[in-house]
Parts: structure tokens; sequence; C-alpha cells
């Protein structure tokens, strides 16, 4: 354990960011296709066969596109702001364990990291809103800032859950202790702790029907109104990068992670990614679905609903835990 | 084993050519950034009139513009192209002049309809006879309004005008 060895440690990390900014560009071509089909419509068709080449056409447009900075805007925080996102959400990755051997670094404080680390990223948000100088991005990073402060607790506390039954942060021991438990999977014996999981992993991701801080038809486009070319697609990198993040979690702590009905011969990950597709299509589905929440009813939710139902969760749990021993 | 000389590649289109025997193309930055531009323009979400409800019509089931890659974006920040769909008054004049001001390079217009190319039927103190009077544009949808087939052959349109282009993204064009 002492000694690191330093290339293997940098082919993976390479393959890692690779591996999932690639996901992240085929996430949009996924979520166009699911929700055109969801409207009666195609999604993209042209561009390449059945449309597979429209990531790669929207990303060369984007990385030639002109980059404009506001003349009123603060310069430094304007160029700091999508890097600290992207940063941020990309640092998740690193605890993150894919299959049993597949870790970057294999923490023992990994949720509480990924918590740290998905709150830094709404920083990024606010100084884009802060920097931009200009009304809707600003309204856009106060409404991210709340929304995550408020979000933030809910998703804590429906995980404290998970941490008393494994008696461990380390997301690898998490999954380990989840195989030997009686159901397999802890969203059965956990069902509100994950319910209130999934609905505060929609809010912290910023997706519908949480959408605020980008609301369209109200806020142009919330934070990133002022953000043109290779920046705008550095925080849409990022709040992609957060959705997988937050699908991995929802499949290492209640969903059993890398572990399935049987084992895939060579395909180690394979569940795991599965899981994480399909949590992936629920984010789309729920984004075909539904309208966005009207700003005051976001936050009842979050404080009057969430937070009390997770804190029965805790209490439910440490019952069950001494009734069964 | 010699090396792959210049004529051995094939030519399969002007500027495109393709190493035999290996899945590898060769072409100039300049065929590539103008299919990346011409595979996803993305319009700014900006209607003035009539016209404008056969442009949602364009983008809804039916006749669905995201098939192109075309998709529209709320911030004129983020949009390559600006439809004018419907008359503009001399009042709005000013307004999509700033939407069009606000658009980072490379910026396309598409004038859709009567009122957007010609003024139309509106010869009148307020209307602004055809939004070239006061902005570059690239394609004239002409109809009133015209149907969403139309505005979609104006895409296009556009996309063969993209593919046309010379060295658009670089710094002495």
């Amino acid at each position: 354990m002492a000694e690191i060895n330093f290339t293997k440690l940098l082919v993976h990390l390479v393959v890692l960011v690779d591996v999932v900014l690639l996901h992240v560009a085929y996430a949009t071509y996924f979520e166009r296709k699911v929700i055109g089909h969801m409207q009666m419509r195609m999604g993209p068709t042209r561009v390449g066969p059945m449309g597979l080449l429209q990531p790669i056409a929207d990303g060369i447009k984007l990385f030639f596109k002109e980059d404009i900075i506001p003349a009123a805007a603060d310069r430094p925080l304007f160029y700091a702001a999508p890097i600290i996102c992207l940063v941020a959400m990309l640092s998740c990755l690193a605890v993150l364990p894919f299959d049993p051997n597949h870790v970057l670094a294999d923490l023992n404080i990994g949720l509480i990291f990924i918590f740290a680390m998905s709150s830094l990223a709404s920083y990024g948000v606010v100084l884009a809103g802060w920097a931009s100088n200009s009304k809707y991005s600003f309204l856009g990073g106060m409404r991210s800032m709340s929304q995550v402060i408020s979000y933030e607790i809910a998703m804590g506390l429906s995980l404290v859950g998970v941490m008393m039954m494994t008696g461990s942060l380390n997301l690898g021991q998490i999954v380990a202790a989840q195989a030997a438990s009686p159901f397999g999977i802890y969203a059965i014996p956990q069902f509100i702790g994950f319910f209130v999981f999934v609905v505060s992993m929609l809010a912290e991701t910023n997706r519908v029907p949480f959408d605020l801080p980008e609301a369209e038809t109200e806020l142009v486009a919330g934070y990133c109104t002022e953000y043109s070319g290779i920046r705008f697609s550095l925080f849409f990198m990022a709040e992609y990068i957060g959705m997988i993040v937050m699908a991995s979690i929802g499949t290492i702590c209640f969903l059993g992670g890398w572990n399935g009905p049987f084992t895939v011969p060579y395909v180690p990950f394979f569940w795991f990614l599965l899981k994480i597709y399909a949590i992936m299509f629920f984010f789309f589905w729920v984004r075909a679905t539904l309208p966005r929440y009207r700003y005051d009813q976001l936050m009842d939710l979050g404080w009057k609903f969430l937070i009390p139902l997770a804190l029965a969760n805790i209490l439910l749990t440490g019952l069950m835990k001494t009734v069964l021993e | 084993m010699g090396s792959i000389g210049h004529n051995d590649l094939v030519e399969t289109e002007e500027g495109i050519r393709v190493i035999p025997g290996a899945n590898a193309f060769i072409m100039t930055l300049n065929k590539v950034v103008n299919w990346g531009r011409a595979s996803s323009i993305w319009p700014a979400t900006f209607g003035l009139a009539c016209c404008a409800i056969e442009m949602m019509d364009a983008g809804a089931s039916t006749h669905d513009l995201d098939r192109f890659g075309i998709i529209f974006r709320a911030s004129p920040r983020q949009a390559d192209a600006l439809v004018i769909a419907g008359t503009v008054s001399k009042k709005m004049a000013p307004v999509v002049r700033r939407v069009y001001d606000q658009m980072p390079e490379p910026r396309y217009v598409i004038a859709m309809g009567s009122c957007a190319c010609s003024g139309g039927i509106f010869n009148s103190y307020s209307v602004v006879q055809g939004c070239d009077e006061f902005l570059p544009v690239d394609i004239y949808v002409p109809g009133c309004p015209p149907r969403p087939e139309a505005l979609m052959e104006g895409f296009m349109r556009l996309q063969e005008k993209i593919m046309k282009e010379k060295v658009r993204w670089s710094r002495w064009r």
C-alpha cells in the first residue's frame, strides 16, 4: 500500500476521465432520443448513422464558437466559475468503485467526499451567476444556492440509514455489506431513504422538475445565460457528470453496486453500468413527464416533507436495528 | 512495405480522402468545422408574429427539427442562427438587432415569411420593409406564413451554405 505505482495511476486516471466524458457526450444523445420518442418525435437521425455523430458535431461547433466575455463581467471569476464546476464534479469520480478492483482512491470517507465535492460545484454556479453581471444569471445563481443547500440536507439524511446499516462510509464496503444483507439491495429495507434520495438527487443536479436555476421560460438560461462556446459546454459537461455521479451513488448505496443476479464473465462492471443507465433513463423520463415546480413549492417540499421523512427514516432504521439484534 | 504516397489516397468527395485498407479519412479542418456547424444549428428562441407559430410547429412532433440537430436555445449567447419569424415593426427593429449583436460568431440569419423578407403587405409607416435593411440575412424563406416544410428547406439551404464556407473559424477570416 505504501508505494504508489504512478504509471498505473495515470493510465487509470486517463481511462476514467475519457470513458466518463464519452458517456457525457452520449448521455446528451440518449436524452434527445428518449425525450424525442416520448414526445412522438424521432430525435437526432440525420447526423451520422441514426444521428450517432450528433454529440460530436455539437462539441466541434461549441469548440470553434466565439467566446464572449461581457464588458461588465467580473473577468477572473467569469473564467474560474466553469472550471470550479467541472473540477469539483470530476474529482467525485475518483472515489466511485465501478467494480471490486477498479477504484481510483479507496477513501474511508468516500460518501462524505462526494457530498463535499458536489456542494463545491454549486460554488461554480453561484460565482457564474454573480460574475456575469446579468440579472438572469444572478437569479439563477441565487436559486441554485438555496436549492442545493436545502436538498443537500435531505440527501445527506437519506443516506444516514445506509450508513447505519453498513457501519461504514467507504463506498466499496457499502456494496460488500449490501451483498451480504438479506435482500441483496438496500432499496427494499431503506425504501423511504431511497425515495428521499431520488427526489433530492433530481434537485441536486438541477434537473426537471427542479430546474429552477436554469428555467428557460423565466430566466433565459439561468446561470449560464452569458456563457458562450466552450465555456458553456464546460457547464454542460459538469451538469451531466453530476448526473452520472448521482446515479452512481444511487447504484452503490441502494441498488447493490456491481452485484447482479449472475456474474457476467470478463465484464465486472456490467451490472454497475446497467444500473447507471437505468437511473439516467429515469432522469430523462422525469424530464419528459413533469412540469417545473414553483419556487415556494420547491422549498416546502424540501424543508417540510423530505427532511422530516428522512429523519423518521433514521429513527425507524435505528429501532429496527435494535429490535433485530 | 512502402509508405503510402500522396497518389494512393482515394478522393471520395472534394477535400476528403480515404487511406485504402485503413479506416482513416484525411480532410482539412475546414471540412470538419463546417460539418460540425452545419450539423448543429441552434436557433435563438425568438418569435415576432404569426410566422413564429409555424416555427414552433416545425420544432414539434410532426416536423421535428431535432432530427437535423436543430434545437432552440433560449440565450442568444448560445445560439447560432436567428430566425426572424414575423413582421418587424420599426419599434421592434432595435431589439432584433440587439439580439443579433449578442450572438457569438459564426451567426446566421434566416428571414422567415414575406414580412421579414420584404415587409409583405404592410407597406406602412411603422413596418420595416424587410429585415435585410438592418441585418445581414443569409436565407430568405418566402410565404405568408411559410409552411414548416419551407422553414426546414431554409435550414437545409443554410447547411449547404455553411458547408461552402472557407476558414471562417480562423483569426484571418
